[in-house]
């Protein structure tokens, strides 16, 4: 945990901004930011298309605009001007407000994440490059990402078809169940930041020189699976399985209601890569300087190296690579991953990941004892540790427990297969009966 | 501290616009011309047979309540995580006795068969 004022570490005294500079500032931070965020979620979607033409083999879009560049544009003015279609049985209210509730929280999570090192103005003073420096934090992205289940249940149960129902339900089960293994993932991280900030857990990885997806490897790694899981995207897009339930929860949503629910879902997806690049990524930390080593911890004074204009810049830059690393991995895994059957959902999100959950909490608590017991300081050192039986672990996880079954389902079943196959290859006698079990 | 929540209130109130804003425009911008086809559900063209809300698998609702105890069990361990190193040794064996109550329940929902999905 971190102490203020710490001695090892400067502090620098800045000018602080005075109301009216914090309120101006901040309006322009929240309008930034949001229109940012809806520029990239509209632009995620192309980039989405165009990732899946690229893995497909094929071209894409590409007519409208140069490279189809313009595709976004052309699809929201479509959508705005898209006939309204209202069903004969639904609950008219509820199907109007299902998609303005899974569109409005979505919109508003990224508010609590830290983008860049905080940024001083001549004359003004120093701007924190957060929306909002909340002391809940992470807590707030939990709340409002669990407001989103509403929207869907609701446009399941308003809609009054039977596949839109069936969407919705599953859609509730499969959230609520990942969203314990998702807070439980989180919780190792608490544990080692001692705090729920992100600013803080941003700047308890840069003074530990060390991002928490090593010595936290595994609730990393839970908290991956766990995310792709909340945002319905697949392997986890059972609520929207198109092959069985046309589109889900909102088949019967059309025009700018629907656009709602899209943009709800590239947000959460946006918001879900921030998140992770935040808390176990070192946010944006860039790795080995140690020029970038500061946060705000009180208006007007700021902890570690000197803030600057240049490494405000620098570090979005960094904060940016890592949450579009996300994405591409989010982009990368819908067409290498098949999709779950439901029950294989249900089991590795309570039998697998919620019990792992737990054991990694005590095992990292023990390490976390001891190293403070033997008088082992806050650092490098200390991080590399957890990071050793970090990886311990995850290998007792992966290859005794898991053991090819779950989390490598498909990489297994493809070594097994190329087993048999190999065995299936050597001469053996024509008369001799197939060995049982070969089959797959 | 409260004024750290000042743009988020800003913020809620740009997503609210946005959100009834799109809504409102598109209902006025696109044409309405509903028929009593259109309007029926569309469930890839067959004639929809019975009501859609209808009893479904106890199954969720199984879910549901176990979530509500796991979930409870995340809200108490976040703020002793927070802690932890400060509460040292007592404030660890508390909570793994916490944990081992809840561990209990699970194991006996798991024997009966209440995470069982065929």
């Amino acid at each position: 945990m971190i102490q203020f004022p710490a001695t090892n570490v400067p502090l620098h005294q800045v000018q602080p901004l005075s109301n009216t500079a914090f309120l101006i500032a901040s309006v322009i931070k929240v309008v930034v930011v949001f229109t940012g965020v809806m520029v990239v979620v509209a632009y995620l979607t192309l980039l989405e298309r165009w990732i899946s033409a690229w893995i497909q083999d094929r071209l894409g879009p590409n007519r409208v605009g140069p490279r189809g560049i313009l595709q976004p544009l052309a699809d929201g003015l479509k959508n705005l001007v898209k006939e309204e279609m209202y069903p004969a049985k639904a609950a008219n209210i509820y199907y109007i407000l299902a998609p303005m509730l899974t569109g409005i929280p979505a919109l508003m999570t990224f508010a609590v994440i830290p983008f860049a090192s905080p940024l001083p103005i001549p004359g003004v003073g120093v701007v924190n490059m957060v929306v909002a420096d909340l002391p809940i934090g992470i807590l707030y992205i939990l709340a409002l990402t669990s407001l989103g289940v509403y929207g869907i249940v609701m446009a399941g149960w308003a809609s009054n078809n039977k596949y839109a129902f069936l969407g919705g339900l599953r859609a509730s089960a499969q959230m609520v169940s990942y969203e314990v293994a998702l807070g439980m993932s989180l919780i190792p991280v608490f544990m080692l930041a001692g705090n729920v900030t992100l600013t803080q857990v941003v700047w308890a990885q840069q003074t530990m020189h060390l991002w928490y997806a090593l010595p936290l490897g595994l609730a990393f790694f839970l908290f991956v699976v766990s995310a792709f899981a909340e945002t319905n995207r697949l392997p986890f897009d059972l609520p929207e399985a198109e092959s069985e339930l046309i589109t889900g929860y909102h088949t019967e949503y059309s025009s700018m209601k629907f656009s709602l629910f899209f943009i709800g879902e590239y947000s959460n997806m946006l918001t879900a890569s921030a998140v992770m690049a935040t808390l176990f990524l070192g946010g944006w930390d860039i790795p080995i300087w140690q020029g970038d080593n500061m946060i705000m911890i009180a208006p007007g004074v700021v902890a570690g190296a000197e803030p600057a204009w240049w490494k405000t810049l620098l570090t979005f830059g960094a904060f940016a690579t890592k949450t579009g690393f996300f994405i591409l991995l989010y982009m990368w895994v819908r067409w290498t991953v098949p999709r779950f059957r439901y029950d294989q959902v249900m089991h590795l999100g309570w039998k697998v990941m919620l019990p792992t959950a737990l054991v990694f909490i005590v095992v990292t608590g023990t390490t976390i004892l001891v190293l403070d017991a033997l008088g082992i300081p806050y650092g490098l050192g200390f991080g590399l540790i957890l990071t050793v039986v970090n990886a311990v672990v995850a290998a007792i996880f992966f290859m005794v427990i898991d053991r090819d079954r779950v989390i490598s389902g498909a990489s297994a079943h493809d070594r097994r297969r190329r087993r048999v196959d190999a065995r299936l290859a050597m001469p053996v006698a024509v008369e001799e009966p197939e060995p049982a079990g070969i089959r797959d | 501290m409260l004024e750290a929540y000042a743009p988020i209130l800003v913020l809620l109130a740009i997503s609210v616009l946005n959100a009834v804003g799109m809504v409102v425009a598109s209902h006025f911008l696109g044409p309405i011309r509903p028929t009593p086809v259109k309007r029926s559900p569309y469930e890839s063209g067959i004639t929809p047979l019975g009501d859609t809300r209808e009893r479904f698998s106890v199954k969720f609702y199984m879910v549901a309540i176990l979530f509500i105890v796991f979930d409870l069990e995340t809200v108490f361990l976040i703020p002793w995580a927070v802690s932890f190193r400060t509460l040292g040794l007592f404030g660890f064996v508390e909570m793994l006795i916490f944990i081992a109550v809840l561990v209990v329940g699970f194991v006996y929902a798991w024997k009966k068969g209440a995470l069982q999905w065929e």
